[in-house]
């Protein structure tokens, strides 16, 4: 083999294993004989569930492995340079090879200005002379699109927004100028506006440069953006890799046309299909192929012998025997199109009349010098009706007071101004002085099970506490109810003695949502329930919700950051920014025209596992920390906006039919018009 | 930021004043009064009114609350019951002396717990942190009476190397105070660098595990100045609150050892005082030490405001 410089791979990993000892002394690996070559200037993508070891295999090519692990076989080199010794190492580190880390939030240093935290980037690896720093620091700054960077160089990181955090990771990134960039998660904190002007920031960078990037991602939308190679990893191995077309198209691994199916999509109202099962963990796999419990098409070869990678028919290669069968498996298999529900034409089981709600304190001081109340509350004029078994969905992106409104129907923060009605019953403000049978029919479900459920309870005890609580069940009359609310969220009796720990997260949500439903309520919010969680378990929670709703006809608020999961599940959407109703109306209506220039913006931002959709990006990138004081809430970043009266005068409420509305100055026909021409 | 500053400024001088008027409820409610528990025995007729016209104690609780308080502002906290000098010229000699303690205490104890906090957290389990985490422990739960018996014995007694009691008077120059002042300072210093090194080594070790400084490590960081200049700072913040109620602590009048070493303290004076019954003194010091904790919390959190830029401005989004 001749070592001419073009040969040497930029990134060479070669069988690497990665593994720790568990407390029994079993060695357990996460990474597996993984082989993996990225070459100048390739874009290449990782993608795979919560665990599958994506991550660790991007952190362990830049030589680093998280505590506890160690390699347990083979090598990872960087243009020839062995990554697991460790002479070298630390001058390629950030320099040459660097990491653009998931939160940068929390990976940039909070004591010490962006500014110097570049500065730093730069002398650690560039050659510039050191006079010249300060101004390369404000151009890196300015290349990673940051407005006005001669003014941020003296912020700390918390006073950027989520975004420009990420930005300025990747500034960070580019300080020394290197050849391949591993990005981990980048985007997955972000508003879907800002992630789609990220990415579009990552594209460029990646043509414009020459630079390679290892894209670490579980979602496929994003990779589909940027990346021209991908590999799908499963259980610490990769188990299909290839061009980014093959691999969303016509991916031939049974696990990659399931993950694909599990993503709700924009276009109808389908649910997704979920995987069955859940990922083995480390040390937990077997001698033969290790997605063989969760495989339709397991035979009794794949369970005897670990298959190697071999060619796939569209192309690529793949670690499963039955590859060609796996092509043929229908991608949208059966995900059942979305039933309506017939509503009679009586009241709603839930109304909100102008809630406003305000989160400014009034300190000792204010009172003493009597400051007006808060003129721009977080949250104002929200009036809707839900009725019985129908779900509404609320989106918008982060700040636009999702969580707030919840909060306040719940009784957590009560209102500023504005009335709430059960069934026609006000009800009052604060959760204390609600009656116990009030509580039990209004029922709240968080985004994260692992901080609504006590570690320290079991199952048992959980579902417990609503049952005796609302009705007054003990002994075997609780423990059937439990087993049947159990049964409900299709997880079996014997869970009950478990604690919450010894769940996996897709299972710990189910027993929120038992613990919910336990109530018998009429009413349940649900505050980003799946975002924690992978598709495949978001699309079993999502079937679940469904199947209840339809059952049961529990009326739902259901809120989500994620437009493409409020169209599987909402009858109805109710689309906010910075706490304003902009638009409201039947699903169908709202995700198709005319929309409003914020419902556009979102919506053009969506990105689809397909390599062929490019995002539309609309609405101006700023991060705007609260509500104008008059005019259109949305005014500082629409692409519509129409001049002075948008800051002047709040925007009319223009009906369409069918409960259909939007608040803009803009009248619905002007606007289908504009958004029907390409 | 200036009316954060305000804000806290303002709450202290509440709580300073909630803290006189219940501290003036207080000896109001024991019973009998400063004449009674002086004059003890002859408390009776002429003698007890006149010396309450002295003190005056005849006047209403209101008048006396005000005027209590309006002396304090201006430094004149009355008379002593016992003794009848000035409270505020006795307190003023007793202060001093603590002030001297714990001034003392802080210079050798904050920079060895800051030291000794941090090597134990970034070398975690390793032989200096056991060393450090048993005798923090050690430090930590045997009573200051039995360290102090112990070093009085060791140092002074069998070793002789130092006296182990203060012979000074509260008046006496700071010089009197040397060497008799080595043994309280080390018994103090001990408990109080016990308390500061485990709450910063906890902290030095969630900091060297944080997204930051593993950012920081795969920028190619150097090691000794990812400690110093990206982990420490965010580090040593918690410190701040802890030093700053050690300091309180200090400060309050650190009775046991006080007396054990006969050191003319505050502490020693607050137990004196109680039990000679001298009231007005009793009150001063409470009011004295009220003061003192409320001014050194603002001071910590005025302190930490300053050096975490996290908590000055406002924070994005909702
Ligand atoms: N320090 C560690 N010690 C032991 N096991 C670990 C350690 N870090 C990770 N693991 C395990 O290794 C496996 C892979 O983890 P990794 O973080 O690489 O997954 P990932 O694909 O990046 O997941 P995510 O999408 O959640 O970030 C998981 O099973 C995890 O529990
Ligand atoms: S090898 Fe067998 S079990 Fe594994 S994915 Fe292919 S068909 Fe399924
Ligand atoms: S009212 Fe004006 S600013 Fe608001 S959405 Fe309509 S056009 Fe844009
Ligand atoms: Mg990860």
């Amino acid at each position: 083999m001749k070592i001419a410089g073009d040969d040497v791979p930029l990134i060479g990993i070669t069988d690497l294993s990665v593994g720790f000892t568990t407390r029994a002394g079993v060695v357990a690996p996460v990474l597996r004989n993984i082989g993996l070559v990225v070459r100048r200037g390739e874009t290449v993508g990782l993608v795979g569930e919560s665990g599958s070891g994506k991550s660790t295999l991007a952190l362990v090519a830049m030589g680093y492995l998280k505590a506890g692990l160690r390699v347990l076989g083979g090598g990872v080199r960087f243009a020839g340079q062995d990554m697991l010794a460790g002479d070298g190492v630390a001058a390629i580190r950030g320099g040459r090879l660097a990491l653009i880390p998931q939160n940068a939030g929390q990976a940039l240093t909070p004591t010490i200005r962006i500014g110097a935290q570049i500065a730093e980037a730069l002398r650690l690896h560039s050659t510039l002379p050191r006079a010249d720093h300060a101004a390369r620091v404000v151009e890196l700054l300015a290349r990673v699109r940051l407005p006005t960077p001669g003014a941020l160089v003296t912020r700390y990181p918390h006073e950027l927004s989520g975004g420009q955090q990420q930005r300025v990771a990747i500034a960070m990134a580019l300080a020394g100028e290197p050849e391949a960039l591993l990005l981990d998660e980048p985007t997955t904190g972000l508003d879907v506006t800002t992630q789609a002007h990220v990415l579009e920031l990552l594209r460029d960078l990646a043509a414009s440069s020459g630079m390679a990037m290892v894209y670490v991602s579980h979602d496929l939308g994003a990779v589909a953006r940027v990346c021209a190679r991908v590999a799908v990893m499963y259980a610490g191995e990769i188990v299909a890799e290839g061009s980014a077309r093959q691999i969303l198209r016509t991916p031939s691994h049974p696990y990659a046309r399931g993950l694909i199916a599990a993503i709700p999509v924009l276009g109808e109202a389908r649910l997704p299909v979920p995987l069955d099962g859940r990922p083995p963990a480390p040390g937990a796999v077997g001698e033969g192929c290790s997605f063989a419990p969760r495989c339709g098409l397991a035979e009794a070869g794949c369970l005897t012998a670990r298959g190697a990678l071999v060619p796939a028919p569209g192309g690529g290669v793949v670690r499963c025997r039955r590859a060609d069968a796996a092509v043929r498996l229908p991608m949208r298999r059966d995900g059942a199109l979305r039933l309506a529900l017939e509503f009679d034409g009586g009241g709603g089981v839930l109304g909100l009349d102008a809630i406003a709600v305000s989160y400014a304190r009034r300190s000792l001081w204010d009172q003493i010098t009597r400051a007006p109340r808060d003129a721009a509350p977080v949250v104002d004029g929200i009036t809707l009706t839900l009725r019985p078994g129908e779900t509404i969905g609320l989106v918008g992106e982060s700040g636009s007071g999702k969580s707030t409104i919840l909060k306040s129907i719940a009784g957590l923060i009560g209102p500023l101004r504005g009335s709430i009605d059960l069934a026609g019953v006000a009800l009052a403000p604060r959760v204390a002085q609600r009656d116990v049978g009030v509580l039990r029919r209004v029922q709240l479900i968080f985004q994260n099970p692992d901080e609504s459920l006590n570690p320290r309870q079991t199952i048992a005890e959980i579902l417990a506490q609503p049952l005796g609580l609302y009705f007054g069940l003990s002994g075997a009359a609780l423990r059937a109810r439990s087993i049947e609310l159990l049964a409900q969220v299709r997880l079996g009796g014997h869970y009950l003695d478990r604690l919450p720990a010894q769940l996996s997260g897709g299972e710990k949500q189910r027993v929120a949502v038992a613990r919910a439903f336990a109530a018998d309520p009429d009413v349940v919010l649900c505050d980003e329930v799946t975002s924690a969680l992978d598709v495949s378990v978001q699309a079993a929670v999502l079937g679940l919700l469904d199947d209840l709703r339809r059952e049961r006809r529990t009326a739902c608020i259901f809120v989500s950051h994620d437009l493409g999961v409020v169209r599987a599940l909402a009858d109805r959407v109710v689309v906010l920014y910075q706490g304003r109703i902009c638009e409201s109306g039947p699903a169908d209506a709202v995700y198709g025209l005319p929309s409003h220039p914020y419902t556009e913006a979102l919506l053009g931002a969506v990105l689809e596992p397909d390599p062929d959709h490019a995002p539309r990006l609309l609405a101006a990138d700023i991060v705007e920390h609260g509500p104008p004081a008059r005019g259109c809430a949305f005014q500082n970043r629409c692409h519509r906006r129409l001049g002075g009266i948008c800051a002047t005068d709040a925007p009319p409420a223009h009906e369409i039919g069918d409960g259909h509305v939007i608040r803009c100055h803009i009248p619905p026909a002007t606007l289908a018009a504009a958004q029907a021409a390409p | 930021m200036l009316r954060l500053v305000l804000n806290r400024l303002l709450l202290g001088l509440v709580t300073v004043a909630l803290a006189s008027a219940i501290i003036f409820g207080a000896v109001e409610a024991l019973p009998g009064d400063a004449c009674v528990a002086v004059l003890q025995r002859d408390a009776v007729g002429q003698r007890l009114a006149n010396c309450r016209h002295d003190l005056g104690l005849d006047r209403p609780a209101l008048t006396r609350y005000l005027g209590w308080a309006a002396g304090a502002v201006q430094g004149d906290l009355g008379v002593s019951a016992g003794s009848g000098r000035p409270i505020a010229a006795l307190l003023g000699e007793r202060l001093r002396n603590t002030l001297l303690l714990a001034g003392l205490t802080l210079a050798v104890g904050v920079p060895l717990a800051l030291l000794l906090g941090v090597l134990g957290g970034l070398r975690r389990d390793g032989a200096l942190d056991i060393v450090l985490s048993t005798g923090g422990i050690l430090a930590m739960t045997i009573p200051e009476f039995v360290s102090a018996t112990v070093l009085i014995f060791v140092f002074s007694i069998w070793l002789g190397w130092v006296p182990g009691i203060v012979v000074a008077a509260p008046g006496a120059p700071l010089a009197d105070f040397f060497p008799g002042i080595v043994l309280p300072v080390a018994v103090l210093t001990m408990v109080m660098t016990a308390h500061i090194l485990r709450t910063i080594r906890s902290s030095v070790i969630e900091v060297m595990a944080s997204d930051f400084v593993r950012m920081a490590v795969l920028k190619g960081v150097p090691y000794a100045r990812i400690v110093w200049r990206h982990a420490l700072p965010s580090a040593l913040l918690p410190a701040i609150n802890v030093i700053a109620l050690t300091i309180a602590w200090l400060l309050g009048g650190v009775v046991v050892v006080e007396k054990v070493f006969n050191y003319p303290g505050l502490g020693r004076f607050m137990i004196d005082s109680i039990t000679e019954r001298d009231l007005p003194v009793v009150q001063a010091l409470a009011l004295l030490v009220a003061s003192v904790y409320v001014g050194v919390n603002l001071a910590a959190d005025l302190l930490t405001l300053l050096l975490d830029p996290r908590l000055r401005t406002h924070r994005a989004g909702g």
